[in-house]
């Protein structure tokens, strides 16, 4: 809990400098529809993100992320239920909601992967010009096809220490799916705290998982809608 | 019935205690190098925090030595310093300021913040509120180790080439960001940032095993309003440092970014040599921001467990409970959560809004509450008590001097406006040294006094500590004092020599009288280091309680075990300060009822409201046995 507490410090004092660093530059000011990409301005997130997997060359904003939140987002709603299977000490259905958990942050995972590839791959057309006038195609943490290049710095910076904690959070997920799967919570002779449940530890990482999916909430919307 | 109640508790504990027993064969790794027995690693963060004091002090000789005596020839030092001596037996200026850098980081972070929090919370948590170890031995251990690791780094950068990190304590950007800016910014400042890292892991783990084990394994009794001061203070110190310590991390992977991955967080529109960096739209006001959101709650991490120790000492010294006990934790709370609000007032001159910085000010000046209501219960607790001058005493009252004569400048630099003068001068160096660094080294050593007969179950040498407290007290006085004039003035701290400035040539026998003040000041600790050594070994044995003290530690045999407490950990049924309680006397005890002693063995002492709690306390004993 009390780690919960701190690292969410972290990510504050992440998406405050986010934040800062924003709005220490301009807004873009002028038409949505004739919006191009430039240093001059911060980009409309809309306009970055609106690419999704085999749908080459059609705009559509915030869908592929839209898409990840909502696995995300299931994941935590079945890490609920592989708890409250827990509460019953139904070790078959832990087992089965765990998995499913754990698909849903692969899955997330995967899909990071993808935009953070498209996101360094950049559009056909490229973007902003750099310094010498010259096209930029992608981002990367020189340079960036979108806008200034902190945008893109803090873009790779925040969704991977995320995209960091999202693995731990796998990782953690299944060791406690394969600890359930070889029944040692069922063990009756276990040592555990007086008053604890015997399926607590799911409890424990299911507040990790739900944390690090609340901070995704925050993410998407400092990133992805203001 | 009774009876039967208690036979059952006893048969559990006694099942604990064989327990413990399993694990007391250990061998000579397990017991003194990676133990996970809470005093153990006091002690290891003990010796290695002093260590440090030690390297630090030296260090600040150093600088001294080049400020008071600019012609001094420094050839001596050759021998240490090597190449950093140039040809004409002069300090290098940029080892100035890695001397200057390396001081600050070593004695914020090294000393006062693992030295004094990780050996006293260590230490004193588990004996004070009666448990047997940490809540988790193991990451108690981790969090020495990581501490071990990060000293090893940041002593390993002392002996690079190009020197350690010299962009000042703080670590600025763009100057600790570019290696061109100076030469410490190549590999030392790497290495200071790796060592950093690490420590803040350690310090993570420490606090979260402090704060468990506080609100989860008190003995029964041990309410939070029973806790001594002490506890509270580690407490709070503990969630301090885990609230503010990732930001400092985030603000520290930021700048990693920035030096290695060619990221722009903090650096926007450099030109180094006429040539144009690429860096474009960072900001460096945001590193400060970053920082000082941490920088500012370090000052109470590094000050609060000295303010602890010093409730402790001086309540026990003059006979006579602590002078409003729920004042003192309220004020704690209060500059707990103040000092998360007040960090900007360390960066007045960056240009902020005049407004916001008058905000700021306002919310530093609230701090002045709080402190002054401890500063007060202090005096009103020493005020016709019956003070018994012990050396861990002297050091108590002489951290309440400190305390008050440094606190009273800090009003004047969190005013935004006298700021502008006096921002960057010595005149905050001096403020600083004496209310954060003089302080929590006297609550340190009046620590290591006052506990030294439980660690190493001898006593210190009385007289020694009283000649070492003198030397150390006036020293510091005469140290930091004249300090403050030179800052008026105006000259600006970190610079290399103030002789090539006209207007503080006058300064110069000042500056001399500091300098041979410090070098004496220094030498003086000897007699503390001479002092510790010999008494570990040669020491005079102690007595059980040496200071006739409340507190539940003094309950425990000469030197405890594993498990503290060799049979039943003991109840708590007062809170610790019943020193020279009225009618003590007639229940036969002199001028302290410990904790541990239930209410109704002292009926005469009884307050009323204790005489009713303990009417209570039968009733809901009687319930339970009957269930």
């Amino acid at each position: 809990m009390v780690f919960l507490l701190s690292d969410a410090f972290s990510f504050s004092a992440l998406l405050i400098s986010y934040g800062l660093i924003r709005y220490s530059h301009p807004a873009y000011a002028g038409d949505v529809e004739a919006f191009k990409f430039s240093h001059e301005y911060w980009p409309i997130p809309e306009k970055v993100f609106e690419a999704v997997p085999f749908l080459h060359g059609i705009e559509l904003p915030l869908v592929f992320v839209g898409i990840m939140t909502f696995i995300l987002i299931m994941s935590s709603v079945t890490m609920v239920l592989a708890v409250e299977a827990g509460h019953r000490r139904d070790r078959a259905d832990v087992e089965k909601w765990m998995l499913w958990t754990i698909l849903g942050g692969i899955t997330f995972l995967g899909c990071q992967a993808w935009e953070w590839t498209h996101f360094i791959h950049g559009t056909d057309g490229g973007g902003a010009k750099d310094f010498y006038g010259n096209v930029i195609y992608g981002a990367n943490l020189l340079q960036n096809q979108y806008g200034p290049t902190p945008f893109a710095n803090l873009f790779f910076f925040i969704t991977g220490f995320h995209g960091l904690h999202v693995t731990s959070g796998v990782v953690l997920n299944i060791i406690i799916f394969y600890n359930s799967a070889m029944g040692m919570y069922d063990r009756p002779n276990r040592k555990i705290d007086e008053g604890a449940e015997p399926y607590e530890m799911v409890e424990k990482v299911g507040l990790y998982w739900h944390f690090v999916d609340l901070v995704w909430v925050f993410v998407f919307t400092f990133f992805y809608l203001v | 019935m009774a009876t039967e109640f208690n036979l059952t508790t006893h048969v559990e504990v006694d099942h604990q205690h064989d327990h413990d027993h399993e694990h007391h064969e250990e061998g000579f790794i397990r017991k003194y190098i990676f133990s996970e027995d809470h005093k153990m690693i006091a002690k290891q963060f003990l010796f290695t925090g002093l260590l440090w004091a030690f390297l630090g002090g030296a260090m600040s000789v150093i600088f001294r030595l080049q400020l008071g005596f600019p012609d001094l020839e420094l050839g001596f030092l050759k021998p240490i310093l090597g190449s950093w001596i140039d040809e004409t037996n002069k300090l290098d200026p940029n080892y100035y300021l890695a001397l200057v850098t390396m001081h600050g980081t070593i004695m914020v972070f090294f000393v006062l913040t693992a030295g004094l929090s990780g050996t006293f919370s260590n230490f004193l948590i588990p004996l004070q509120i009666g448990a047997r170890d940490m809540a988790s031995g193991f990451m108690n251990m981790l969090s020495f180790w990581f501490f071990f690791a990060a000293s090893l780094v940041m002593f390993a950068s002392l002996f690079l080439e190009t020197g350690p990190a010299m962009g000042g304590w703080v670590v600025y950007p763009p100057l600790s960001a570019l290696p061109e800016a100076v030469p410490g910014s190549g590999s030392g400042m790497t290495y200071w940032l790796i060592s950093m890292a690490l420590f803040i892991i350690s310090t993570l783990l420490g606090g979260i095993n402090y704060i468990t084990t506080v609100i989860n394994m008190r003995t029964k009794g041990m309410s939070f309003s029973r806790l001594p001061l002490t506890i509270w203070a580690f407490f709070l110190t503990a969630i301090i440092g885990l609230l503010s310590f990732p930001v400092l991390f985030a603000a520290a992977l930021l700048l990693i970014f920035d030096r290695s991955f060619g990221t722009s967080f903090y650096l926007s529109d450099i030109y180094i040599g006429g040539e144009a960096l690429h860096h474009q739209g960072g900001s460096a006001i945001l590193y400060q921001h970053l920082f000082w959101f941490l920088g500012h709650p370090e000052v109470y991490i590094v000050l609060l467990p000295a303010l602890g120790i010093t409730s402790e000492i001086i309540a026990t010294n003059s006979r006579k409970p602590i002078f409003g006990y729920r004042a003192m934790i309220g004020s704690m709370i209060g500059i707990a959560i103040l000092s998360f609000i007040v960090w900007a007032h360390h960066m007045f001159v960056t240009g902020m809004n005049p407004f916001l910085g008058s905000i700021f000010m306002f919310l530093t000046l609230i701090i002045a509450v709080p402190s002054a209501v401890k500063a007060f219960n202090y005096i009103t607790t020493l005020w016709r008590g019956n003070i018994i001058f012990t050396p861990a005493m002297l050091f108590s009252i002489g951290l309440v001097s400190v305390f008050i004569s440094g606190g009273v400048t800090g009003i004047v630099l969190g005013n935004n406006a006298l700021d502008i003068q006096l921002h960057d001068t010595y005149f905050v160096v001096a403020h600083f040294h004496i209310v954060m660094g003089s302080a929590s080294f006297f609550g340190f050593m009046a620590g290591v006094y006052h506990w030294f007969p439980k660690m190493f179950g001898r006593m210190m040498d009385a007289k020694l500590g009283y000649i070492h407290f003198w030397l150390t007290f006036i020293g510091i006085y005469l140290v930091f004092f004249p300090m403050h004039y030179i800052g008026i003035a105006g000259f600006p701290r970190r610079y290399y020599s103030f002789t090539s400035f006209q207007a503080f040539n006058t300064f110069a026998d000042l500056n001399m009288f500091i300098s041979v003040a410090a070098i004496l000041t220094f030498t003086a600790q000897a007699i503390f280091a001479f002092n510790f050594v010999w008494s570990i070994f040669r020491g005079r044995k102690a007595p059980l309680n040496p200071w006739n003290a409340n507190t539940l530690e003094w309950t425990t045999p000469r030197l405890p075990g594993h498990g503290n407490w060799p049979g039943k950990i003991p109840h708590v049924y007062r809170w610790a300060y019943d020193y020279s309680k009225p009618n003590a006397d007639k229940d036969g005890f002199t001028d302290f009822i410990p904790q541990h002693i239930p209410l109704s063995q002292t009926p005469h002492s009884n307050l009323e409201y204790e005489n009713e709690l303990m009417q209570k306390q039968n009733v809901t004993d009687d319930l339970k046995v009957n269930e």
